[in-house]
């Protein structure tokens, strides 16, 4: 068993390797062809640019696609200078003069690298597509596979398994932890910030894209792929290691079955029918942007469905998602449904234990969490004023600009970056507790309205802290637990791993009547102190 | 003038009780301990060793909690109790005047004359000194090829699997005819024998220690049972019960017995001295409980009622139905009221039992053979609702009632599957009845619950 493990880790690195080569590995030689499919893509109308590209980068042939970038770069400057200039020309009729200005290029020219650069690369990868998916995609996942599947033998009867958690490197914040710290924020950063390295993936997913929704992938294709493939392999590890909880594994299949068809397929399918896609579950204001003007236009645009996919946005936030926190708790959406809290439960079941459960933290928690909160709603009000009246600014601050800053620091920092790259070292719902608006919003209604609640089950709590130190959210349930005092608090996500690992079978997730939902207790049960003295001496 | 509350002990009982007194007044409350500056759980202390929590996590309380709530603490050892004075005399500090005294000492291994059992590499599991010790006499299956593990009861079985989860070859010797069956009656013993046996441990019954011999190295190499086997080891972990910690008592003028004597309001022989927890005896023990009960939850509500008495009006220690819960590797035990084994068995008590016929799963329900009252149950690998059995036990109903409502009493996380129906089957044919099953009522478990409060 051992033997075959490690030789799944060699091959998880092998494939990891491969992967990781992709971003520096390609050759692109450009044509004319490509060139103006990119200017009419991306609507250039700058004469200038089309003649310095084709003078300067067709025929040529490119080793890397930063040397693209950077001529590019150098293009968009040079042909937006001469028009900057054309633009300031004495004697200029209005009309002429607006037309040099529409001839400024804003597109980032790391999205027009990427765009450049795909429909260009050549060489050994373009040629051998399967190939390389096989020795990245196929041996990181048979490798991965081959080290899980046999622990259903290596972690012995089933049952709760975390020994060595923390005697092991990798999940107890070791080099190795860090390593897996630093390549995920790189590789966030990457995605977001850096797309036109992400070519040769795109490439080697094209095939599977083609298939889906009929045209290339984008780097978003390559991150939904990734997000499916690594959740599914995760989720093996879950249904090994929770073998003997039901409720892990209908959890744990619930999330797969969200993202992979509401997440992944569902929008897919709907691009290949050249319908607007969307993702069903996603809820505002997880769901940011779904009042972004151009989201709104699309969907006004596309007819009835566009219309549904309107009113049932806005449905899901104001009664879908309330009412069923009212019955279930939020753990219905955080984790049975959605994509960030999936992703938490499976790639980031190992590193559950690091979420600081220290009450100063859970004060940053508050502020953060409710401070996005309050963010996300004044920036769709901003969005929706400027909708409706066609002002493109709000007290003096442009909407747009609102929306730039909430989308790299909120959408893309925030969530990607630091929410999953930190996973490691602060465990695996940083997003999710600091950040997520729409979680800040089901936890009013989970605290304050909910029959939700974990029943603590009498005086058998020994305060041995495991629920403590297993809560993914910094909840300190054992401050509960060892009071007799049910957990309604409005962060939990409702897991159940802390009612998993409890030795003495002291909690319970469940849903009763409102009425003794918030238990404080004076005197734990099994103590037979007269409660009518009690009382009377109050 | 301020009065000022001493605690001797940093436990579970120790910290109720200043935790409590500190709720109900302004008194000055000084914990000493002179095993760690914290308060931390004992019950974890297995965790820390497994590597499931660090030794942080153990502590349920950050540490800025004591100064804030102006608990003091004072790390050191008491010597001696000069009760004529009211002082104690300390290791390290100079002596301390108290006007309440609450001794919460707890319990330290028993060891009963073995030759041998000074060695380096004997060690029982009681402290996070013991813990300490075993990370260095046993980190691993190199330095510890074999332990040896004498005493089945539940510090036993924990040492097992401790060491089990390192890899370390455990040979567990156990005195009885099966695993605790002093305690469970012996299909539930043998259930959990089995399990033991499965997880590779080598579990010997009917077998005890009788020597410990020294290697060259001077630490143990082996030891030799009574039934005359010799066992090579690296380690022998002594888990054959504890005994009250009060060595120190014995000048006090402080009556004490096996424990420390106390009276129903956990009052010494003398006025402001109280004694909780694992190191006081019982004079007048509850009903079938012992005098001393080395439990977890009776050191807690001890230390509740201690501070009632000390803060605002004497108050009787009166524990309710008794109640338990083990962990033995994978299988969850619980129990409430009475299940007695064969051997200390009254005569009106019967015993229905149910048992998967694979899963470690299993259920005894203790019953009056007369008036088919409820006097306790043992669930294994199965979670049950304290509050609902609890009340059950005090309304006194029969075991047809209980099998019949049992859905309402299942604590196992939602989905996992009732064998409610089976269990009916056996017990509707081997006592020839015809109880039917009655739905899981939300309604009924919580006005039940909320009822009692």
């Amino acid at each position: 068993m051992k033997k075959i493990q490690q030789i799944g880790v060699f091959l998880f690195l092998i494939g990891l390797c491969t992967f990781t080569a992709l971003v520096f590995l390609g050759d692109y030689t450009v044509n004319k062809e490509n060139l103006n499919k990119l200017i009419q893509d991306k609507n250039i109308s700058s004469e200038a640019f089309e003649s310095l590209a084709t003078k300067q980068l067709v025929g040529v042939h490119f080793k890397k696609i930063s040397s693209l970038e950077h001529s590019l770069t150098a293009l968009v400057l040079q042909s937006n200078q001469s028009h900057r200039e054309a633009a300031k020309e004495k004697g200029l009729s209005k009309e002429a003069r607006k037309t040099e200005y529409q001839k400024i290029i804003y597109s980032d020219s790391k999205d027009l690298a990427f765009e450049l650069g795909k429909t260009s690369a050549v060489g050994p990868i373009k040629e051998h597509l399967s190939l390389f998916w096989w020795l990245s995609f196929g041996l990181g996942i048979l490798g991965a596979l081959l080290f899980i599947v046999p622990q259903v033998i290596t972690l012995g009867p089933k049952g709760i398994k975390n020994n060595g958690i923390y005697h092991q490197n990798t999940t107890n914040r070791g080099f190795i932890a860090w390593g897996v710290f630093a390549y995920l924020v790189s590789f966030y950063l990457l995605l977001y910030f850096a797309p036109h390295y992400s070519i040769q993936w795109t490439l080697i997913l094209d095939p599977i894209s083609y298939i889906l929704n009929g045209g290339p992938a984008s780097r978003w294709f390559v991150y939904g792929f990734m997000y499916c493939v690594v959740m599914v392999v995760m989720a093996v590890r879950m249904y090994i290691k929770y073998r003997h909880n039901k409720y892990q594994l209908l959890r744990t299949t619930s999330v797969l079955f969200f993202q992979i068809v509401f997440a992944f397929l569902i929008p897919e399918i709907m691009t290949r029918l050249q319908l607007p896609a969307t993702d069903f579950k996603n809820a505002f204001p997880l769901d940011y942007d779904f009042f972004f003007s151009w989201n709104l236009k699309t969907l006004i645009n596309s007819g009835g469905l566009g219309v549904f996919i309107l009113v049932w946005g806005i449905l899901l936030t104001l009664v879908v998602v309330p009412v069923m926190v009212y019955f279930f708790g939020k753990r219905w959406y955080c984790s049975w449904v959605c994509g960030c809290g999936g992703l938490a439960e499976t790639l980031g079941d190992p590193y559950r234990q690091h979420s600081s459960k220290s009450l100063f933290s859970w004060r940053v928690e508050r502020w953060l969490v409710h401070g996005v909160l309050v963010f996300a709603v004044l920036m769709t009000a901003a969005t929706l004023f400027s909708f409706f009246t066609g002002n493109s600014s709000l007290l003096g601050i442009r909407t747009q600009s609102i929306q730039n800053s909430y989308s790299f620091l909120i959408g893309a920092v925030f969530a990607g970056v630091i929410g999953t790259g930190f996973y490691p070292i602060f465990g695996n719902r940083v997003w999710c507790r600091f950040g997520c608006p729409l979680a800040a919003y089901l936890g009013f209604v989970q605290r304050f309205k909910s029959r939700f609640r974990i029943s603590v089950n009498g005086g058998q709590c020994i305060s041995c802290g495991n629920c403590s130190t297993y809560c993914e959210m910094g909840i300190d349930v054992r401050a509960y637990a060892q009071k007799g005092e049910n957990i309604v608090r409005s962060s939990c996500v409702g897991c159940g791993i802390c009612a998993a690992v409890c030795p003495r079978g002291v909690l319970k997730l469940e849903q009763g009547p409102e009425a003794g939902r918030i238990n404080p207790t004076e005197i734990l049960l099994g103590n037979d102190v007269s409660l009518i003295d009690l009382l009377n001496q109050k | 003038m301020i009065k000022h509350t001493i605690i001797i002990g940093n436990g579970i009982s120790g910290i109720t009780a200043a935790r409590h007194i500190r709720k109900k007044s302004d008194q000055r409350i000084t914990v000493i301990s002179a095993e760690s500056p914290h308060f931390f759980s004992r019950t974890a202390l297995m965790y820390v060793y497994m590597g499931h929590m660090p030794f942080t996590d153990t502590k349920p309380y950050e540490d800025w909690f004591w100064k804030k709530n102006k608990i003091e603490l004072l790390q050191d050892r008491v010597i001696e109790i000069a009760t004529e004075k009211k002082q104690l005399i300390l290791e390290n500090t100079p002596a301390l005047a108290y006007d309440n005294l609450i001794i919460a000492t707890g319990s330290k291994p028993s060891f009963y004359d073995w030759p041998g059992q000074d060695l380096p590499g004997v060690q029982g599991l009681y402290s996070k000194q013991d813990l300490d010790l075993l990370e260095i006499q046993a980190p691993n299956a190199k330095t510890c090829k074999r332990a040896v593990v004498v005493g089945g009861g539940l510090i036993g079985v924990e040492l097992a699997e401790m060491l089990h989860s390192r890899h370390i070859a455990v040979t567990f010797l156990v005195r009885e005819n099966e695993f605790w069956d002093s305690v469970l009656p012996t299909k539930n013993a043998a259930l959990i024998g089995k399990h033991i046996l499965s997880h590779g441990i080598d579990l010997r019954t009917n077998t005890s220690l009788k020597e410990i011999h020294k290697g060259p190295d001077g630490r143990v190499a082996a030891i030799t049972t009574e039934q005359g086997e010799n066992i090579i080891c690296d380690l022998v972990g002594i888990s054959t019960g504890v005994q009250p910690n009060i060595d120190f008592l014995k000048n006090s003028g402080i009556r004490t017995d096996k424990g420390i004597l106390v009276n129903r309001y956990l009052e010494t022989n003398i006025a402001q001295v109280y004694a909780i927890g694992d190191c006081a005896q019982q004079q007048e023990p509850t009903g079938l409980r012992r005098p001393i009960e080395a439990v977890w939850y009776t050191g807690r509500m001890m230390g509740e009622v201690v501070a009632q008495s000390i803060c605002s009006q004497k108050t009787p220690y009166k524990p309710g139905h008794w109640f338990n819960s083990a962990k033995f590797f994978d299988i969850e035990y619980q129990t409430y009221g009475w299940v007695h084994s064969e051997r200390r068995k009254p005569e009106y008590e019967a015993h229905f039992n149910w048992q998967h016929p694979n899963e470690n799963i299993a259920l005894t329900i203790a019953y009056d053979q007369e008036t088919e009252t409820l006097l306790g149950l043992n669930s294994f690998g199965m979670r049950t609702r304290h509050k609902l059995i609890d009340r059950w036990l005090t309304e006194g109903r029969d075991i047809s009632y209980v099998l019949a409502h049992w859905a309402d009493a299942l604590f196992d996380p939602e989905f996992s599957t009732s064998y409610q129906s089976d269990i009916l089957k056996i017990f509707n044919s081997s006592l020839n009845r015809s109880v039917q099953k009655q739905k899981k009522s939300w309604s009924r478990i919580f006005n039940s619950l909320t009822n009692k409060q």
